[in-house]
């Protein structure tokens, strides 16, 4: 039994690294937002896994949570968004897919290289897991730089968010995980709140952040 | 807290709470600034009561110490002075339209939300607690920075936001990895999480997990602090956002993300077996004050200037509390006071001069000590004492640091000492300009209140001039605490 819970978990976390490599060559916003509620989904499957091996109830709060709020809620609102806004063009990169994926997979060597040598002592089921959410996490940051526009911004962000979930469910017996994950979702509400309110585009004429270094810096 | 629901600790994070939604009620914009003073004036009573409390035993959420009680009574007074500092700021704004009352009830309301979570930050006993305290204060900071809506404004909150969150998402994994390292120690559960106790059994903890947990709390609050790699949104948070904020956020909120930095730091010098995390806070103390040093001398916004100058102080404060030993650490702290008080002095009267002038750029203002003498020769005072000079209190605290640097790490004086040269150099040039000549601009008299300005720019040379033996033995027993 313990082979398997062990197998499950693994699997599971290793598809949300899968998934987050999916939302690094993604050239459409649809698309985008499409792979990150599956990746929303993956990341309640293996919180709510991890509830049940580690029989700890409140984390299928935090899995409910991954589900209804960052699967099903944000998606719609962002497609929405784009709707309204008029963007659902394809997405600029900064550097081409090749030398993105080339990096995303270094990244994710270097994690699992500093993970699993630092969390030797650690239970298996745990090491695995935060070598996984590194990843994840590092991977949500390579996204961020890698895409100048607005909303695919803040799907890596929302990425890098899950990988940090994954780390605090993954690491057994941690208090405040519901707290933390609410706090995230507040967060995330609010960006994405901020993205209409603000109404990006209106103020900037587009939701292509390389528009907005026009106004960086001093101001002559 | 232990049985005592009206302990000093309490009130001290109750008033703001309690505050924040009475003013979000509100419509009068007269009655929610008054109010936001009072509700500050009693926070700083509560605050200073805690000095001659008892404090309670430390409990599973939060924590009363010496260390935490200088940073709570300096953030409680800087957020008083401030508030009355902003009722006459808000006044001016709204009648040049530039706010509208429906506003002004959100910025009151989140002006108490942010003393509530910087307070919490401040009082939390447990890191879990402190993650979402430092959470909450970056969200209200970010919506009070884009307050205007012009491009710039939203701009500013956007970087800020990103990069805030991207800071504090990398102090969670931090977090995450400190209680992993506890937990095989202390067991699972909230005890695992709470302060006092990891400081008890930081030594038996795995030191290769706590590095790493280390350098991602590092690169996640020191984001927050702006230390050079990762600063890239103070200055337009700075130069965007309403100037109380600015004040606000220079001098109290990167000192909160800097007591998270130094809390962490006491964990790892608890266990002998880990990395030195003095070494790391010194370099990315150091390479923020040489390249701020040189980013003075390119501003053209007056906000953007000393949001610089912000940085290159904060990156002062980290060399101190990296370098480490009682000496420097008691110059780290009479340098984080030194600097908060002078650099909310500063945005005060940049604060009311943007107003006057109805500009920021430091090019199309000039001769203010003759246009308007009480704040021209406020800002001189205000940039003589953060350029260092004596007699004023931070030209002693830097000296300190500079004396002890000298005779621990003569190499490493180098940098220091020029860095604190080229700014001296950019800060005294552009005073020169702003203050002095032939006035440019609207000569109206100001509508400011001096008060607070004067009370920090006051204490300040009080502090350089002569230093209080209780508050040098409190200071030194802190700094004791620091290692």
């Amino acid at each position: 039994m313990h082979g398997l819970a062990f197998d499950i978990a693994h699997l599971l976390a290793g598809g949300l690294v899968l998934v987050s490599f999916m939302l690094l060559y993604q050239d459409r916003l649809y698309a985008l937002l499409n792979i990150f509620a599956l990746h929303a989904l993956v990341l309640a499957l293996s919180v709510a896994w991890q509830a049940f091996v580690q029989d700890a109830p409140h984390l299928y709060v935090t899995a409910a949570i991954a589900l209804v709020f960052k699967a099903i809620v944000i998606p719609v609102v962002l497609h929405r968004i784009i709707q309204r806004l008029g963007i659902h063009r394809e997405i600029e990169n900064v550097v081409g897919i090749g030398l993105t994926m080339l990096a995303g997979v270094g990244l994710v060597a270097l994690s699992l290289a500093v993970m699993l040598r630092v969390t030797a002592e650690a239970a298996p089921l745990a090491r695995e897991d935060m070598a996984f959410a590194l990843s994840v996490v590092l991977l949500g940051l390579l996204i961020m730089v890698t895409r100048r526009n607005a909303v695919s911004q803040v799907v890596g962000f929302m990425s890098l968010e899950n990988g940090l979930v994954l780390a605090a469910a993954g690491a057994k017996g941690m208090p405040l995980v519901v707290e933390i994950s609410v706090a995230f979702s507040i967060l995330i509400a609010f960006i994405v709140i901020g993205i209409f309110l603000f109404r990006i585009r209106e103020r900037f004429d587009t939701v292509d952040v390389q528009a907005l270094d026009r106004y960086r810096g001093e101001r002559q | 807290m232990s049985g005592l629901p009206l302990h000093p600790a309490t009130l001290v994070l109750l008033i703001p709470l309690a505050t924040a939604s009475l003013l979000a009620l509100l419509p009068s914009y007269r009655l929610t600034a008054r109010l936001n003073t009072l509700a500050a004036l009693a926070t700083l009573a509560a605050a200073v009561s805690l000095l001659v409390d008892d404090p309670p035993a430390p409990g599973h959420y939060l924590l009363v110490d010496e260390l935490n009680i200088v940073f709570i009574v300096l953030s409680t007074f800087v957020g008083f002075t401030t508030s009355v500092f902003s009722a006459s700021y808000i006044a001016h704004e709204l009648a040049i339209e530039r706010l509208t009352p429906k506003y002004l009830r959100f910025y009151h309301a989140m002006y108490q939300m942010l003393m509530f979570a910087m307070n919490l930050a401040l009082l939390a006993d447990n890191i879990g607690l402190m993650w979402v305290a430092i959470e909450i204060a970056t969200l209200t900071t970010v919506l009070m920075v884009g307050i205007y809506r012009t491009h710039e404004a939203l701009e500013a909150a956007w970087k800020y936001f990103i990069l805030g969150s991207v800071g504090i998402a990398l102090a969670l994994f931090g977090t995450i990895l400190v209680y992993m390292a506890a937990r095989p120690v202390i067991g699972e559960g909230l005890d695992a999480m709470v302060w006092t106790v990891l400081l008890g059994h930081a030594a038996a903890f795995d030191p290769a997990l706590l590095d790493v947990a280390f350098v991602f709390l590092l690169l996640g609050y020191g984001t927050k602090v702006g230390l050079a790699p990762v600063h890239a949104w103070l200055p337009d948070a700075h130069a965007e956002g309403p100037t109380p904020i600015s004040a606000v956020l220079s001098g109290l909120l990167l000192n909160v993300a800097l007591y998270a930095v130094l809390r962490f730091k006491l964990l790892l010098s608890g266990n002998p077996e880990a990395l030195a995390p003095g070494p790391l806070m010194v370099t990315m103390g150091l390479v923020s004050l040489v390249f701020a040093a040189f980013m003075l001398y390119r501003r053209r916004d007056i906000k953007r200037m000393f949001a610089y100058s912000s940085i290159e102080h904060m990156g002062i404060i980290t060399f101190a509390f990296g370098l480490g030993g009682p000496l420097a650490n008691f110059a780290g702290l009479l340098h984080m006071v030194m600097h908060s008080l002078t650099k909310s002095a500063i945005f005060f009267a940049v604060g009311h001069i943007a107003q006057i002038k109805g500009t920021q750029k430091i090019a199309d203002i000039r001769g203010l000590t003759e246009t308007n003498p009480w704040l021209g020769w406020g800002l001189v005072v205000g940039v003589v004492a953060i350029s260092g000079l004596p007699p004023l209190g931070i030209f002693m605290s830097e000296f300190l640091i500079v004396s002890s640097n000298f005779a621990r790490e003569p190499l490493l004086a180098i940098p220091l000492v020029s860095g604190l040269l080229i700014a001296f150099g950019a800060l005294l040039l552009r005073l020169n300009g702003l203050a002095f000549g032939e006035p440019t601009g609207s000569t109206a008299p100001a509508e400011a209140s001096y008060v607070p300005m004067f009370a920090h720019l006051a204490l300040v040379l009080a502090g350089g001039l002569y230093l209080p033996p209780p508050l040098v033995l409190w200071f030194q027993h802190v700094a004791g605490m620091l290692h």
